[in-house]
């Protein structure tokens, strides 16, 4: 560890250290924790577990394809698998794994204790938890969503989905959307403000800066879908008329204000996998990733041309040519800075020595996948030939080519590649790459044939087609395809639960890689870094002396951590977090029962207020050490030790 | 080395031969973007095989190039920490190949962009001269088709089925009875939402006789899987001649069997959603029937037309498409028949 070479400038009892950080055992700690870790661990298997159910769910749909005129499903159950898989991926996968990430990592690569909101933190996993179990209970109900996840109106409407299935899918917005809301504020906050001294804003590690710039785009994003489910839910309960032609509102509002989400939610779901790109690069490229500013500069271009484009999703919807013309451009001009990073990763290999490990496959096949996601896409820029290519399965291709190939790759590769660090364990290569190999045969053998089918017609969202389409090929070879996939997936879930038990020690950093989570003990401390660190480049593992300064003084009895600047980094403060808390939760199940009530009722929100009040009020309370630690005066961080740091950060 | 066959025998075969397989297929299927018999249709897929092909060949290299460079750079282990500092003059020349890159990204992109733009203009183009004008209406899950006329008594509604002569221009007045449904055949024109309170507009200019399948392209609810139109395109001769046939009302029935089928028709529950011509039956709640024997299929697509099928259909149109909005009739054994035979002397 970096610190122990350092010279230590009060006492310092590690110990203490770990009593002041660590939660109450038992049960009661598990529901109380505040620890950026813990919290950001469970997300990552919720998430993980709610994407094998969505998984479930493709195979049922590709085995109901897999010849023409299948009776495995009807159309309803049909219509509800498809809505839950698009919304459990999307909703509960996709969004919820990548903040999730960024939970557990950002602290540990910037170089502090935990996140800037520990509660707040808690309380985005607990409602997405709770959110993620009612869309799942009432399915199993056989009252599951059945418009599909984009819930077009006026089909979605009053009028031609009576019942509760559309209300459920509306307040699952809300549980989520809240979620990823407080996540991303939390990563935000963490990022701007407490980031150890030295790491000025050239030296954030990139994952950092994608998980900043998500943040920002879901801060932007989900209002926009919120508003929408929020008209839907009052057109449906009280009878307001926002989608109702006839009475002067518009359907196509609502594809407005839905796309203005969706589409920037791609690239939420996507940009954090440049991220885990560029983490990874390095110890396996053995070079810094060629190309930092452009980098980050590339993800910050996509993420503002990103809220540009999402008319692409409506050109049949009959607006007018010189609209549709403006979109057609920003589409295309989004495949600039993605070519961008593209062209960096592949000067990073190109000028690397390739170490072929296991999370590396992932980004190479990555790059394979992605750039054929990408170059599709740009084919449905073009708007007249997006009319022929929209809602046919040539769309179904090139989405999961970008989110599959483009994200989860990644995402998958970024597992195995912080799994040592997670669990202290490493995991076995061979099954590692077995695994790779599945998924990737799996993958382009379900979803390169879809290009064809919907160049041969075949429409999305379909329960079944005849046998004179001629689409029962295709379809069968997409179905195969399926369950290679699915036996990849498998295999390294396998791989990780046996790892967790038999798997190698990890040691600080098996990877030999260059950013702050490896200098730290696998899995880390509770307190995260016995000192915090110093950052002087942007490897600081790869360019760490024995000399390199530390950051000592804050204390070991509070919970203290330092606020630095949000430029340079230099010392701003010392800031006192929260005690781990029930309160959180309780907030996240009051949330939970006036969303569900709100599908039957509008009293549910007066209900609904008094109970957050209560939760939030207890939230508020001080309890534990806190009232201790604030009498007191910031001791041990004297002037002098601020103006140290400064100095060193300078 | 595990990476090295990996990506060899993976991706390097595997890609090219997708890629050419890709362009080369020919297909059997009924519908497809690639085999162009309408103006629009053919201008879509001019742009498919420009930026398409450009863009193919461009993955071929990109792959290539990306597979040389991993084979080429691959090492077997990482030695320790020692990373050896940047080299400067090569980061600067991997600066300039990257800007390079980046330009000709652009200017790649602006080519396709005028191209698309041009072709869009073109398609807007198509709808400048029309010969002929219908109205579709989509409804859950059917379409109806009203052939406009300045005369008012040459009009006339039919359902999922429709007659375009080849060469002249089409207009497609598209409206929505229900929900948000698209227009679309793959083999003429891309897609056009039919949106509730909107009135669109899709040209179609058939260039070869034959029959065109298309199908819904918006999910409708249950039954968008069988929501399927058939456009039959046929010389100006031909044409005329449907046109006559479809303005005629339904024939006078002859035999025993077929008077007593459109007794039942007329006094059963049928006529609270069917029309058929020449009876009191003029409801439209349902597809038009007046001329339902000529038309090739049952349920919008569903099954063919054959005497078997109606069989099915009216007794238990439920079983053959679940959840479509026709009631279950309850019929005895000599009405069914009868309303059978009635129903395919309606030619």
């Amino acid at each position: 560890m970096s610190a122990a070479a350092a010279e230590p400038l009060v006492e310092f009892d590690e110990a203490e250290l770990e009593r002041t950080w660590r939660r109450p055992p038992g049960l009661w700690g598990w529901l109380t924790t505040v620890d950026h870790k813990e919290i950001g661990m469970r997300f990552i298997v919720t998430a993980l577990v709610f994407f094998a159910l969505g998984g479930v769910l493709a195979l049922m749909m590709r085995i109901q394809l897999a010849r023409p005129d299948n009776h495995f499903v009807g159309p309803d159950l049909y219509d509800q698998i498809f809505t839950m898989h698009g919304t459990t991926m999307m909703f509960l996968f996709a969004i919820p794994v990548m903040e999730a990430m960024g939970l557990y990592l950002v602290p540990l690569m910037i170089g502090t204790r935990n996140v800037a909101f520990p509660r707040l933190a808690a309380f985005s996993y607990w409602l997405f938890l709770f959110g993620g179990i009612t869309l799942f209970t009432f399915f199993l109900l056989n009252i599951g969503p059945d418009a599909g996840w984009f819930m077009y109106v006026p089909l979605a409407g009053p009028a031609f989905s009576p019942g509760k299935r559309v209300d459920i899918w509306s307040q699952l917005i809300n549980f989520t959307e809240i979620s990823a809301l407080a996540a991303s504020i939390e990563l935000i906050v963490t990022t701007f403000k407490m980031r150890a001294p030295g790491m000025s804003l050239g030296r954030i590690p990139i994952f950092v800066w994608a998980m900043v710039i998500t943040s920002f785009m879901v801060v932007f994003a989900m209002p926009a879908v919120m508003t929408c489910s929020l008209f839907l839910t009052t057109d449906r309960l009280v009878a307001t008329h926002f989608y109702n032609q006839a009475e002067g509102g518009d359907p196509l509002l609502w594809q407005h204000l839905f796309w203005f989400f969706a589409h920037p939610e791609v690239y939420i779901v996507f940009i954090p996998a440049t991220g885990f790109v560029a983490a990874m690069l390095p110890a396996f490229t053995r070079r810094p990733v060629f190309g930092y500013p452009a980098i980050v500069s590339a993800a910050s271009a996509v993420a503002f041309l990103g809220f540009g484009l999402w008319v692409h999703h409506m050109f049949a919807t009959g607006l007018p040519q010189l609209g549709t013309s403006f979109f057609s451009a920003s589409t295309m001009a989004i495949a600039v800075p993605s070519g961008v990073q593209v062209f960096c990763w592949t000067a990073t290999l190109w000028s690397g020595r390739i170490v072929p490990r296991v999370p590396m496959l992932f980004v190479l096949g990555f790059l394979f996948l992605f750039i054929l996601g990408g170059f599709t896409g740009v084919m449905q820029a073009s708007e007249p030939l997006d009319l022929q290519l929209h809602d046919t399965y040539f769309v179904v291709a090139h989405f999961h080519y970008v989110l599959i190939g483009g994200s989860m790759f990644p995402l998958f590769g970024a597992l195995y590649y912080w799994f040592p660090k997670m669990t202290g364990r490493l995991t076995n290569e061979t099954l590692g790459v077995t695994s790779f190999v599945l998924l990737f045969a799996g993958f382009n053998l379900t979803f390169f044939p879809m290009h064809l089918l919907g160049l041969h017609g075949m429409p999305r969202r379909v329960y079944t087609y005849l046998p004179e389409t001629g689409w029962g090929t295709d379809n069968l070879i997409a179905t195969i395809g399926a369950t290679i996939l699915a036996a990849g997936v498998l295999a390294m879930v396998f791989n990780m639960l046996w790892s967790l038990r038999r798997g190698a020690p990890a040691g600080d950093n098996p990877w030999m890689a260059d950013s702050l989570e490896w200098s730290v003990p696998s899995p880390p401390p509770v307190y995260n870094f016995a000192y915090l660190p110093y950052v002087g480049s942007r490897a600081p593992l790869w360019t760490r002396r024995d000399d390199d300064p530390v950051v000592t003084g804050l204390r070991t009895d509070c919970r203290e951590v330092l606020l630095t600047h949000t430029s340079d980094a230099s010392p701003d403060s010392v800031s006192l977090l929260p005690e781990p808390s029930i309160w959180p939760m309780m907030l996240a199940l009051s949330a939970t029962v006036t969303f569900i009530l709100s599908c039957f009722t509008p009293w549910a929100v007066p209900l609904g207020a008094v109970l957050v009040f209560i939760s939030l009020v207890g939230w508020a309370s001080p309890g534990g050490s806190e009232g201790r630690c604030r009498m007191k005066p910031v001791a041990r961080m004297t002037r002098e030790e601020l103006a140290r740091l400064s100095e060193i950060a300078a | 080395m595990t990476m090295r066959c990996a990506i060899r025998h993976g991706l390097g075969i595997a890609w090219s031969a997708a890629f050419t397989a890709l362009s080369v297929r020919t297909s059997a299927a009924a519908s497809s973007v690639l085999e162009p018999a309408g103006a629009g249709a053919r201008l879509a897929s001019k742009l498919w095989w420009w930026i398409g092909g450009t863009l193919s060949v461009l993955y071929v290299l990109i792959g290539a190039l990306l597979v040389f460079v991993i084979v080429r750079r691959a090492t077997r282990v990482a030695d320790g920490f020692s990373i050896p500092p940047p080299d400067e003059p090569r980061e600067r020349r991997l600066a300039k190949i990257v800007a390079v890159n980046a330009v000709l990204t652009t200017l790649l992109l602006v080519v396709f962009l005028a191209v698309s733009l041009s072709v869009g203009h073109a398609v807007v183009a198509l709808s400048s001269n029309v010969d002929v004008r219908m109205k579709v209406t989509g409804h859950q899950w059917w379409w109806e088709i009203e052939y406009e006329d300045p005369v008012a008594s040459n009009t006339f509604v039919t359902a999922n089925e429709f007659h375009v002569p080849v060469g002249k221009t089409v207009d497609l007045h598209l409206v929505s009875a229900d929900v948000i449904h698209s227009f679309w055949i793959p083999n003429l024109t891309g897609k056009r939402d039919l949106i509730p309170g909107r009135n669109n507009h899709v040209v179609i200019r058939a260039e070869r006789a034959g029959e065109y399948v298309g199908q819904c392209a918006e999910f409708c609810g249950l039954q968008h899987a069988h929501m399927r139109i058939v456009v039959v395109a046929e010389s100006d001769e031909d044409f005329a001649r449907w046109l006559v046939h479809e303005r005629e009302p339904a024939p006078e029935p002859t035999g025993e069997k077929e008077i007593h089928g459109r007794q039942v028709f007329t006094s059963g529950p049928c006529v609270m959603c069917h029309t058929v011509r020449g009876t009191m039956a003029a409801s439209r709640a349902g597809p038009e029937l007046t001329h339902l024997a000529s038309r090739r299929t049952l349920g919008a697509g569903t099954i063919p037309n054959t005497r078997a099928h109606l069989f099915a259909w009216i007794t238990d149109s439920q079983s053959v498409k679940p959840g479509n909005r026709m009631p279950q009739v309850p019929m005895q054994g000599a009405d069914l028949d009868d309303l059978a035979a009635w129903l395919e002397t309606l030619r």
